[in-house]
């Protein structure tokens, strides 16, 4: 009895300490591992190369720096700052479109002395930081107006990321700011309606994407169309996946990442190098991972004390799941190839400070309760 | 103040058990279509496992062919006839260069590239495989290799290849026998085993190189090798060695071969010799003769057009195809078929008058002598040649009979040379006649027949193994050029044994030896029609001159060699064979357009003869 009442205090005073410092433990503890699967998978998608490693390692750290320092903001300033950071983002957004660099075809950095960075990344938090900050002015479920206007909030950063082109980011900006509305009650109703819309709209739709968005929707239906262009991707990573069977060919051993037959393998097709290398098996111990931090996500969410928390906490964790869902169902072959990357393992600079950050308010919402609230 | 509180405490939990019940929403949304991709992978990975796998299989190893070396071929001393010499090509492969028009003038500015390669090059383009170089220059000498090999770092995708090409160290030299080998083109390539030939580039076209191709090509070999997306081998997991061609040694002997090419100085013809004890072919000469090399990696429009319009026909080959009258030369073959039946006696005589006349016929049949040999018998009709003699005789024998005879030598049939394209020549008869002409046929056709004229037509190849047959008492031989078989990576030559095709049925083989004492008169006696050649014979030789008319002589005229535009004029033949006693080599010549016999083409046959006697390897077996 006494053991266990000490045990319960030492438990307690540790809690109380990570409280402090803004730490949630099981979410930190998740995404060192993922981090830690990610440079492994990396070291050998990469072909050994120390000096990529080296940099994503940098990254990574500096990311952790930035979930920290996101971690030590109460939800209020950042409910407070949710229409601040909405602008600016606007802003910078139209700035990439005016004067933006040109990296591979699209227009998507905005060069600002010493790095270079992405404000469409900025937007995936701007944005549903900003409709939970709007919804919650008010009683939920928002009223149509209000439902309206969140809406135009959404579409008109997504639509200019769109035009950038940058079909990936656009999407996640749309799933996180459609998240918070549905998490704020969104009606059954309205729901079907936009499906509906959605699906009758898909021709006009279609007719606005470019070219080579078309193209790798098409490819998609049918890779085998176009084996040594675009379907090529395609092809590729299913034989890598697949090739993978239960066990996987063993780290460093993929024959399809190791000879270049893989494009891409660094990146956003890093999950083709991972299944070919570590098989089913590798592959229901990462989801495992994953499935955790998003589970741990949400209960974040549930246990949160205010609306904004509870929606913009939901909608991250959602999207993170998004994030998941896009890459593997693309990788996989489930999905046309928008450029998503398979969160924190893919290479990649902005999208894992994004990520990161995400994952600091999150661990904000989750420390900064009131005590007063646990009984 | 409280109310309003409670209230809003109230709609707080309400929003907050909304909020919370649409979380749970949203995670059982998530875990649907978790389990969608995991199903996705399930199916990758666990039932379509073998297929992706076998896929991946496929991507990374590739199974290369190694193509054998083929086989080198030497002459009867062991002089090298065909070989493999190493040779850059110059090989582009698109898939690396950016800018293909830009490389192809670079590359022009360094070396040579005539309009035809190009040509060459934009169709191999269009049908091949990715990341597979296609040949754009062969045989660039070093300065070219160092050319390109300095500007390397402008040229990506440019790619000098080493490797072996077929080339024949002699030339022209018995271009005829050995052949050459070429590209395989489409019909080759739908006749051969793709499986073995899936790394060679060349094969035999001509002559040996055809005959033999089986043997000299040997068998190809395999490497399995890993390569990356780029096709570029990674390591060789596992290597076939191919099994090289077999050496070839021929019967021909280069050096016979040379003197017999340059004996022809500038008349167009044929010869062959032959070792009658077995039918070895020691020299084929066709002349002109043509550089087989420039056949090797395709010949340019110009080359080919001058070879193949000349109006010497320098690609024809005159041993095998040349299908010529054997004129007088048949006269000792038709003189046996006498004695053996009976029709002549040796010492019986006839009287020559210069001419022939049939019963019922007011044609003269005329002898080339106008003024006649008079009293004629069997060796003087051989020795001096007289064409009245063999009228009568072969009148008295009959179309049927010397029909019968001579081809019994192997006239009018395939010789079955282990060389392709050989042709029959022709030796008429009633169904023949009937046959192609559906005409019966006239006695003047059979003495006409009887001096080698007429219908009848023999090749050179023919001729020769014909004069050794008689030289052998009536054995016969199949002529072979290949001497003996090399197995690769050994030094056992495998000999070819001769192979005897039956024997004419002359029984008496004193008719044999007394055409052979006569055919020695015709070179040795006072008045033969070779005496010419007898001047300081180290041996004797056996032989017999003939005239081919190219046109016909109508009965009046008078054949006057130097009236004659060269084209016009007869050719030149003899066959004989030596030592006539104990024979070694049988010769048979023909000289274009060269007109007697004795005096053109029976010089150039001494000259083999003496070589193959008194000089080469061969002549210390000579026993006079």
């Amino acid at each position: 009895m006494l053991q266990s009442e000490f045990a319960e205090t030492r438990i307690s005073s540790g809690r109380r300490i990570m409280q402090r410092l803004h730490i949630d433990l099981p979410l930190l503890f998740g995404l060192i591992i993922l981090a830690g699967i990610g440079m492994f998978v990396l070291y050998s998608a990469s072909g050994q190369d120390d000096a990529m490693i080296a940099r994503q390692l940098g990254r990574i750290v500096l990311a952790f720096v930035i979930l920290f320092a996101v971690a030590q903001l109460s939800p209020a300033t950042l409910s407070f700052w949710s229409p601040w950071i909405y602008g600016i983002g606007l802003l910078l957004l139209i700035a990439v479109l005016t004067l933006g660099d040109v990296g591979k075809g699209a227009q998507r950095w905005l060069d600002v002395g010493l790095f270079r960075f992405q404000p469409s990344e900025i937007m995936k938090l701007a944005v549903p930081m900003m409709i939970a900050r709007f919804l919650t002015d008010a009683h939920l479920p928002p009223n149509r107006k209000r439902l309206l206007f969140g809406t135009i909030l959404i579409i008109i950063p997504a639509l200019l990321v769109a035009k950038q082109p940058d079909l990936g980011t656009a999407l996640l900006i749309v799933c996180a700011g459609c998240f918070v509305l549905f998490l704020a009650g969104l009606s059954w109703r309205f729901i079907t309606l936009s499906i509906v819309t959605i699906t009758a709209s898909t021709p006009f739709v279609w007719n606005l994407l470019r070219e080579y968005q078309q193209q790798r929707i098409l490819t998609l239906l049918n890779p085998e169309n176009d084996p040594l262009g675009t379907g090529y991707h395609i092809i590729q990573s299913t034989i890598a996946i697949g090739s993978g069977g239960v066990y996987g060919k063993g780290w460093l051993n993929g024959t399809q990442s190791h000879l270049n037959f893989l494009p891409e393998r660094n990146t956003d097709f890093i999950f083709a190098v991972f299944s070919e290398e570590f098989g089913f098996f590798g592959i229901l111990l990462l989801l495992l991972i994953y499935i955790f931090i998003i589970s741990r996500g949400l209960i974040i969410a549930a246990q949160s004390q205010d609306t904004y928390s509870r929606l913009l906490a939901g909608s991250l964790s959602m999207t993170f799941f998004v994030y998941l869902f896009v890459n593997i169902g693309m990788v996989s072959g489930l999905l046309p190839v928008v450029g998503v990357p398979l969160p924190l393992v893919s290479y990649g600079g902005t999208s894992i400070v994004t990520l990161m950050a995400a994952f600091g308010i999150l661990m904000s919402i989750q420390t900064h309760r009131k005590l007063l609230a646990r009984y | 103040m409280s109310r309003f509180s409670s209230l809003a405490i109230k709609d707080h939990i309400r929003e907050s058990e909304l909020i919370n019940k649409r979380i749970l929403i949203s995670a059982v949304g998530a875990a649907l279509l978790l389990i969608i991709l995991l199903t996705r992978l399930f199916q990758l990975q666990i039932i379509d496992e073998q297929h992706y796998s076998s896929l991946s299989e496929n991507n990374r190893v590739s199974l290369l062919p190694i193509a054998p070396t083929r086989g080198l071929i030497y002459d009867r001393q062991g002089r090298l006839l065909a070989q493999n010499l190493p040779s850059f090509t110059l090989e582009l492969v698109p898939e690396h260069i950016k800018d293909l028009k830009q490389t192809l003038a670079t590359l022009r500015e360094l070396i040579r590239i005539s309009d035809n390669e190009l040509v060459r090059f934009n169709k191999q383009l269009r049908r091949k495989r990715r990341f597979e170089g296609v040949p754009l220059r062969f045989r660039l000498n070093d300065a070219e290799v160092a050319r390109v090999a300095v500007n390397q770092h402008r040229l990506p995708g440019v790619e000098i290849h080493a490797q072996l090409s077929r080339h024949y160290p002699l030339g022209s030299l018995g271009s005829h026998a050995i052949g050459y080998v070429g590209r395989i083109d489409e019909k080759e390539l739908r006749q051969i085993d793709t499986s073995n030939y899936s790394a060679t580039t060349h094969i035999g076209k001509v002559g040996v190189e055809k005959s033999y191709e089986q043997l000299l090509h040997g068998e190809v070999g395999f490497q399995r090798v890993e390569t990356n997306a780029q096709g570029r081998i990674l390591h060789v997991l596992e290597r076939t060695l191919p099994v090289p061609g077999k050496n070839l040694y021929l019967n021909l002997d280069a050096r016979l071969q040379a003197i017999a090419e340059q004996g022809f100085i500038e008349d167009d013809g044929a010869l062959v010799a032959i070792d009658p004890n077995n039918g070895a072919v020691l020299a084929l000469v066709s002349i002109p003769t043509f550089d087989p090399n420039l056949f090797v990696n395709g010949i340019d429009h110009k080359s080919y057009n001058a070879l193949s319009q000349s109006t010497h026909r320098p690609l024809f080959n005159r041993a095998l195809r040349g299908q010529y009258p054997p004129g007088s030369t048949l006269k000792p073959f038709i003189g046996l078929a006498g004695v053996e039946l009976d029709e002549v006696s040796q010492h019986e005589s006839i009287n020559c008058p210069g001419w022939y006349m049939l019963k019922n016929d007011e044609r003269r049949y005329r002898d080339w002598k106008r003024e006649g040999h008079h009293a004629t018998d069997l060796r003087k009709a051989i020795v001096e040649s007289c064409d009245v003699y063999f009228y009568d005789l072969s009148l008295a024998l009959s179309i049927n009979r010397l029909h019968e005879y001579l081809t019994s030598f192997g006239l009018g049939s395939l010789t079955g040379i282990d060389i392709r394209g050989e042709l029959p020549g022709l030796m008429p008869s009633r169904a023949w006649k009937r046959r192609t002409y559906n005409q019966p046929w006239f006695p003047g056709e059979t003495l006409i027949t009887g001096i080698g004229q007429g219908f009848s037509l023999t090749t050179p190849l023919q001729l020769a193994s014909i004069t050794a047959t008689l030289s052998q008492l009536g054995q016969r031989y199949q002529p072979q050029i290949l001497h003996a078989i090399q197995e690769s990576g050994t030094e056992a030559l495998h000999i070819q044994t001769a192979v005897p095709t039956g024997n004419v049925p002359i029984a008496k083989i004193a008719h044999w030896h007394t055409m052979i004492d006569i055919m020695e008169d015709v070179v040795h006696s006072l008045h033969g029609t070779a005496r010419g050649i007898s001047h300081n014979l180290a041996y004797r030789i056996a032989g017999k001159t003939g005239t081919a008319q190219v046109f016909g002589i109508k009965e009046d005229e008078e054949y006057v060699a130097e009236d004659l535009v060269k084209k016009l004029r007869d050719h030149a033949l003899f066959i004989g064979f030596a030592p006539a006693q104990k024979p070694r080599i049988a010769v048979s010549v023909i000289v274009e357009n060269g007109g007697s016999g004795g005096a053109i083409a029976a010089p150039i046959a001494r000259k083999v003869m003496d070589y193959y006697l008194l000089q080469s390897e061969e002549s210390n077996h000579v026993t006079k």
